[in-house]
């Protein structure tokens, strides 16, 4: 059976084996930024093509199926494109920030692969707060859409960095109370022990409706914290151009475009592991012979599964739902949302002191 | 004074919307003064597409100047060939073909049609849903296959002529329409229930841009615009011409007055135009397709005018005749110059998102208003 865990055991061990420590750490280390690295390509680069694939799908049309079969080399070509493409600085700018916002955009996304349990055993950093983590560094996205928007120097961009600002930190409070109702019933904020909480089922099953309500509730704050429609005011490209990155052009608008996609596919991994238990296979009670079906498909094919059923989810609200308003998006979080899940959070913490869950 | 790219001396930012803006659908440009998000003042500037359509008109013989016509109002090309047509044809007390007529009012309603889709899925788009525009697409693409097939061309059709129409009806027409009238009514749900029904949408139309009936009237609003204020201002009903006064459909009314009330009139608008093509496609009577003309056109000395119904609204043409071959002078009164002036006052107090929501249910197509 495919397992990732032997793999990255049989590579630790070997390089123990062959190098001192000190050496086989290093080059683990270089080791684990190469594949970082190489998964923010290939997210970017995939997520891209299913988000134009799904789109198409919707509307309609055929999607990219020019380059390659199924034009799976498109958003490839489309790299390229951007790679050799000037990146031009505006006069009016603030130049160092101007050049320095796409990279605090596309670091926060990075630092946000290391905690994600991709299967069993596998994972960068098992940090015991990953959560916070998670939560926390998620939100250092949000200083570079506002240095974006404030260093380009255009109006359109100041307008769109400052409805980021509103949005993201809003939307932060509701997706942190969401998060926190299974932190309560797991009792941990470390990926690894959430993930081994919802060994016997999932928590959206196990914690009846308060988990359901706290699930939709994060599945709204997360789409909203993205950027994606219909909460993408920040970028909204009837009313100002493209928002915070009107200005940018070439691989610098290629690096803000590629960390929305890696920070949709960190929320939407957040959300399979919170909810759908990670890379935990669907497991039923004391079925043991369904059990044991289900744990023969390897733990990172159902990791992978969960997540890109809820990018798909996010990518069908893109293309069926108008945007919001700036006020009425407000109101949503700070009239709705903030205090149902203030009120979720009450009753499941009622409900876990109480054991009334499975 | 406002100055051009900065603030005003209150502190207001000024921030300039065009002449290149996915919003505007085409070279509108609209200064605007902000207070953060809300819009303290609009002020449309126009001219970025302007052709000198009338003056060019001038110039042309009165069989000539009917193609030009076609340019201005892209979106409803027949009915202002339609208008020019008319209006020469008063001027030379020529009596139109019956089947002619026909033929011209079932062109009318199907670029009506058209016209109220692709205004649909643009509004859609301004929105931020992007879905709709290719749903509304779908069958928009079967009506211009249909004028491709009878006028030879697919936007600007230059088809209605003095006298009547240019050539006869392609033999497949009737099938074709019928064809589109099927495919229009079954997909016609779609569109409630992926834009009219959502509740997003709801909230982004009721209650903005209200225009009361008085200001609708004392803007000069007619069409939709006016109609969503309870202004019946449809001239097909008050001043019919050709065969609309045999022909049973609703002039639509809501009296919303905002944003909404103009969404539903269109909405409901298709629905009657498909009533009148269902009407008219199987009672296309036999005979000429145009009336016996000189090859040179010559209209008495005096003034004519004649107003048409177009998708956006009454299209007056005014033609000074000196008795020559050309008009001596032309003048159009446009609906969307019209409705593009009450924008400064709709939009007042607004966030830039109900601009683009309230520019978006004045239909505006800015080579109509430039000329």
């Amino acid at each position: 059976m495919l397992s990732l865990e032997n793999i990255t055991n049989t590579i630790h061990e070997w390089l123990n084996a062959t190098f001192n420590p000190t050496l086989a750490l290093l080059s683990e280390f270089v080791l684990i930024g190469i594949c970082a690295i190489a998964l923010f390509a290939m997210l970017g680069l995939s997520l891209v093509l299913m988000e134009r694939k799904v789109a198409a799908y919707m509307q309609l049309r055929l999607g990219p199926n020019r380059v390659g079969p199924f034009g799976i080399f498109q958003t490839v070509a489309d790299t390229l494109k951007l790679m050799m493409k000037e990146g031009l600085t505006p006069d009016g700018a603030d130049k160092f920030l101007f050049n320095l916002a796409p990279f605090v955009v596309m670091i926060a996304a990075m630092m946000l692969l290391a905690p994600i349990a991709f299967a069993r055993g596998f994972q960068i950093w098992d940090i015991n707060i990953g959560v916070l983590f998670l939560s926390a560094v998620s939100s250092v996205s949000v200083i570079g859409i506002l240095m974006a928007g404030w260093a380009s120097n255009n109006k359109y961009s100041f307008l769109g960095a400052m409805r980021s600002g509103a949005q993201i930190v809003s939307y932060e409070l509701s997706a942190g109370l969401s998060i926190i109702t299974i932190v309560i019933l797991t009792g941990s904020l470390q990926i690894s022990d959430i993930v081994n909480s919802q060994e016997n089922g999932w928590w959206i099953f196990k914690g009846h409706i308060p988990i359901v309500i706290s699930f939709i509730t994060f599945l709204i704050a997360i789409t909203a914290e993205t950027n994606r429609a219909p909460f993408d005011l920040p970028e909204a490209e009837s009313e100002l151009t493209a928002g915070f990155h009107t200005e940018y052009s070439g691989m610098k608008f290629a690096l803000f475009f590629l960390s929305e996609y890696i920070n949709i596919f960190i929320a939407c991994a957040l959300g399979a592991t919170l909810f759908f238990g990670g890379w935990m296979p669907f497991h039923i009670g004391h079925w043991e012979a369904f059990n044991q079906i289900m744990d023969y498909i390897p733990s990172s094919v159902w990791f992978m599964g969960k997540t890109f059923f809820l990018i798909f989810l996010l990518m069908w609200f893109r293309w069926t739902f108008p945007r919001l308003r700036v006020d009425q998006l407000l109101s949503l979080e700070w009239k709705y949302l903030l205090p149902i899940s203030m009120i979720n959070l009450l009753v499941v913490t009622v409900m876990a002191i109480m054991g009334w869950h499975f | 004074m406002i100055e051009e790219l900065g603030t005003t001396s209150e502190g207001y930012m000024v921030i300039n919307i065009g002449p290149q803006h996915p919003a505007t659908h085409g070279v509108l440009r609209l200064v605007m003064t902000l207070d953060g998000e809300t819009i303290i003042k609009t002020e449309p500037h126009l001219g970025y597409i302007h052709r000198s359509i009338e003056k060019m008109c001038e110039s042309l013989s009165y069989r000539q100047f009917v193609y030009v016509t076609s340019r201005m109002d892209y979106l409803s090309s027949h009915m202002n060939n339609h208008g020019c047509s008319l209006v020469v044809e008063k001027g030379l007390q020529v009596e139109v073909p019956e089947r002619a007529q026909v033929i011209r009012v079932l062109m009318d309603e199907l670029t009506r049609v058209a016209s109220h889709e692709l205004w649909w899925g643009a509004m859609a788009m301004d929105l931020g849903a992007f879905t709709p525009f290719f749903h509304s697409f779908r069958e928009r693409e079967t009506i211009t296959d249909i004028m491709e097939e009878t006028c030879g061309a697919r936007l600007t059709m230059n088809y209605i002529c003095p006298g009547g129409v240019m050539a006869d009806l392609h033999p497949d027409f009737q099938k074709r329409v019928k064809k589109f009238v099927a495919l229009f009514k079954s997909k016609f749900h779609e569109y409630n229930e992926l834009v009219t029904g959502n509740i997003i949408f709801q909230n982004r139309m009721k209650g903005v841009g209200i225009l009361s009936a008085e200001n609708a009237i004392s803007y000069g609003c007619t069409g939709p615009v006016a109609r969503g204020s309870g202004v019946s201002s449809d001239i097909r009903k008050l001043y019919p011409y050709e065969v609309y006064n045999k022909l049973q459909f609703d002039e639509v009314l809501e009296t919303g007055c905002d944003s909404f009330a103009r969404y539903m009139v269109r909405i409901n608008e298709m629905l009657q135009s498909i009533k009148i093509i269902e009407q008219l496609i199987d009672q296309i009577p036999e005979g000429e397709f145009q009336a016996k003309t000189k090859a040179v056109l010559k209209l008495p000395k005096g003034e004519f005018y004649q107003r048409v119904e177009t998708a956006r609204g009454e299209l007056g043409i005014y033609i000074v005749s000196e008795g020559g071959t050309t008009p001596y002078r032309i003048k159009f009164r446009s609906p969307g110059f019209s409705n593009l002036s009450a924008l400064p006052h709709l939009v007042k107090g607004s966030k830039i998102g109900d601009l683009v929501a309230t520019m978006g249910t004045l239909d505006l197509v800015i080579p109509d208003i430039d000329r």
